[in-house]
């Protein structure tokens, strides 16, 4: 379980987290989502010992992050957002090297290598040399890796960021497999249909605020079911109606061209912080979408 | 204390999948002086009544053995900024000081494995000088001072560019100027003394008066000595800061 309480890192000139809590319950996969810049890698950074906070406390399932940094240490496993391991040395030698620095004996060592090689799919890969591998092949090796001693709870920054779309769900259902044999998952994000897809409870941040907190279900429910893009003046406007006849009824008397479609997490995400989260994980305004149109909105929503 | 291994062992691991590469290239340099100035020179030329050559091979030992050391600051330049390999020893629950113990060990071995090459090369071009217990001490100091003074510079520096500077700023310098190809002496009183100063010529004096078999002063050993600890604290405290 992760407990952080007004975690607050200051550089220089600007103030990456600004006061940030939350609590993940064991066995819990949840997202961090939000754009570039927001505090997501800076959270990760100073729960897994990389970056020192400048104030506020976290527990790592029950260990305090710095004055017992040590035990909260092996409580965690982490995925880093770029892929670092050795590439000139085997598959089989990178996770030695970590199993040695987490103080496996040998046995352990040979057993757990084994173990999670056949997990992640890459037993016929273990003497390979890194740089012989794909890209996907490595976020594996990354995830055994990190796997490897045990840890109750582990931290996967940005774990998709370039992967093609089949090797992405790959992944996704290897991280679901993980949360069901047990291991709290915190995962950043800013692909919102990977959070959606995933998650169990979703945190929106931005610029280091904690806008939102709760479970992708939830955060949809607050705009409606139902969702109509229109295209007015060059830009898109979204309405949101609470059941598919309502949307039809909008659309009955109106040409043009319109989407209908179910309201996802990035609709939430938008009317949240009227920002739009584009691939690379920028972030671009979106105007008319910081209200979010409600469903007893001006838009016939709702009807009485 | 086996964290310290973990963080060597890597380090080897890795020296051993480009160990004929690192040999090949540490053997150029010294190769190349001593054809320029030992042979080039002419075998007539005498330093402090001893054929040139002689007077060299100790020089290239002990530049070497900074030189070799110190180049792991560029490893963990490379590791840090471009691999982000950094990242695995800070997650690690492994102690700062173990971090830094296996860093620098992994610099004495480069050290050392330099030191033999020329060693070899030296038996090969007929040198013959002692390798006792004194001159393997002051190489063994002096390849930790520089390992320790690199891993403490490599946490400061922001870029590969700035670990570039430093090393021909500081390290270049020091290589050609610590007694190293020519006996200070010669030089003019004000820059023999500021010579003095540089970590490498005491280092070069203990290393040359043990390898001509005479028992070297004690003050570069206190010296190194001291400075290592200095550098090792002071890496240790810099690894703390890189986390800020």
């Amino acid at each position: 379980m992760i407990a952080i309480h007004q975690l607050v890192k200051r550089y220089k000139d600007i103030t990456a987290l600004q006061g940030v809590s939350l609590e993940v319950p064991p066995g819990e996969l949840f997202a961090y989502l939000g754009p570039n810049g927001s505090g997501k890698t800076t959270t990760i950074r100073i729960l897994t010992g990389l970056t020192r906070a400048t104030s506020g406390d976290a527990y790592l399932n029950g260990y305090h992050f710095e004055r017992e940094s040590l035990q909260a240490k092996r409580q965690v496993g982490l995925v880093p957002q770029v892929i670092n391991l050795d590439l000139e040395l085997t598959v089989r030698e990178n996770l030695d090297i970590h199993g040695r620095l987490f103080r496996m004996d040998a046995a352990a060592r040979r057993e757990q290598i084994a173990a999670l090689l056949a997990y992640v799919d890459l037993q016929d890969r273990q003497d390979s040399l890194v740089k012989q591998l794909s890209g996907g092949m490595k976020r594996r090796v990354m995830v055994a890796r990190a796997l490897l001693h045990k840890p109750r709870i582990l931290f996967l920054d940005e774990p998709t960021v370039g992967l093609d779309p089949s090797i992405r769900r790959r992944l996704w259902s290897l991280l679901k497999r993980i949360q069901q044999d047990g291991t709290t998952i915190f995962l950043t994000t800013h692909y919102i249909e990977e959070a959606e897809f995933l998650a169990d409870r979703v945190a929106f941040l931005d610029q280091g605020h904690i806008v939102q907190l709760d479970t992708p279900a939830n955060l949809r429910a607050r705009l409606g079911e139902w969702a109509v893009d229109e295209m007015l003046e060059g830009e898109m406007q979204t309405r949101y109606f609470a059941a598919r006849h309502q949307a039809q009824e909008f659309l009955a008397g109106r040409s043009g061209s319109f989407a209908l479609r179910r309201v996802n997490l990035e609709d939430a995400f938008i009317a949240l912080t009227g920002k739009k989260v584009a691939a690379d994980g920028s972030i671009a305004g979106v105007s008319g979408a910081g209200q979010p149109a409600s469903p007893s909105g001006a838009h016939g929503g709702r009807h009485h | 204390m086996r964290d310290w291994f973990s963080v060597y062992w890597r380090e080897l691991l890795i020296l051993r999948r480009r160990l004929f590469r690192q040999l090949a290239s540490m053997s150029v340099a010294p190769l190349l002086y001593l054809l320029a100035f030992g042979v080039g020179m002419g075998s007539n030329v005498s330093v402090q009544g001893r054929p040139y050559l002689e007077f060299l091979i100790p020089g290239l030992i002990a530049m070497n053995s900074m030189m070799q050391s110190f180049a792991i600051a560029i490893e963990i330049n490379v590791a840090r900024f471009y691999w982000g390999i950094f990242e695995e020893f800070q997650a690690a629950p492994i102690s700062d000081a173990s971090y830094v113990l296996g860093e620098t060990l992994a610099g004495i071995t480069r050290a050392l494995l330099s030191v033999a090459i020329i060693i070899l090369i030296a038996i090969l071009a007929g040198v013959q000088l002692s390798y006792n217990l004194f001159f393997w001490s002051a190489v063994l100091l002096t390849s930790f001072f520089f390992a320790a003074l690199a891993i403490a510079l490599a946490m400061l520096v922001k870029s590969h560019a700035d670990q570039a500077l430093l090393t021909s700023f500081v390290i270049t310098p020091m290589a050609f100027l610590s007694g190293t190809f020519f006996p200070l002496e010669n030089m003019p009183v004000w820059l023999k003394q500021f010579l003095r100063l540089l970590p490498l010529t005491p280092a070069t004096e203990a290393i040359r008066a043990a390898a001509f078999g005479q028992t070297p002063p004690w003050r570069p050993y206190v010296l190194l000595t001291a400075l290592s600890a200095g550098a090792f604290l002071l890496a240790v405290n810099f690894v703390k800061k890189a986390r800020d």
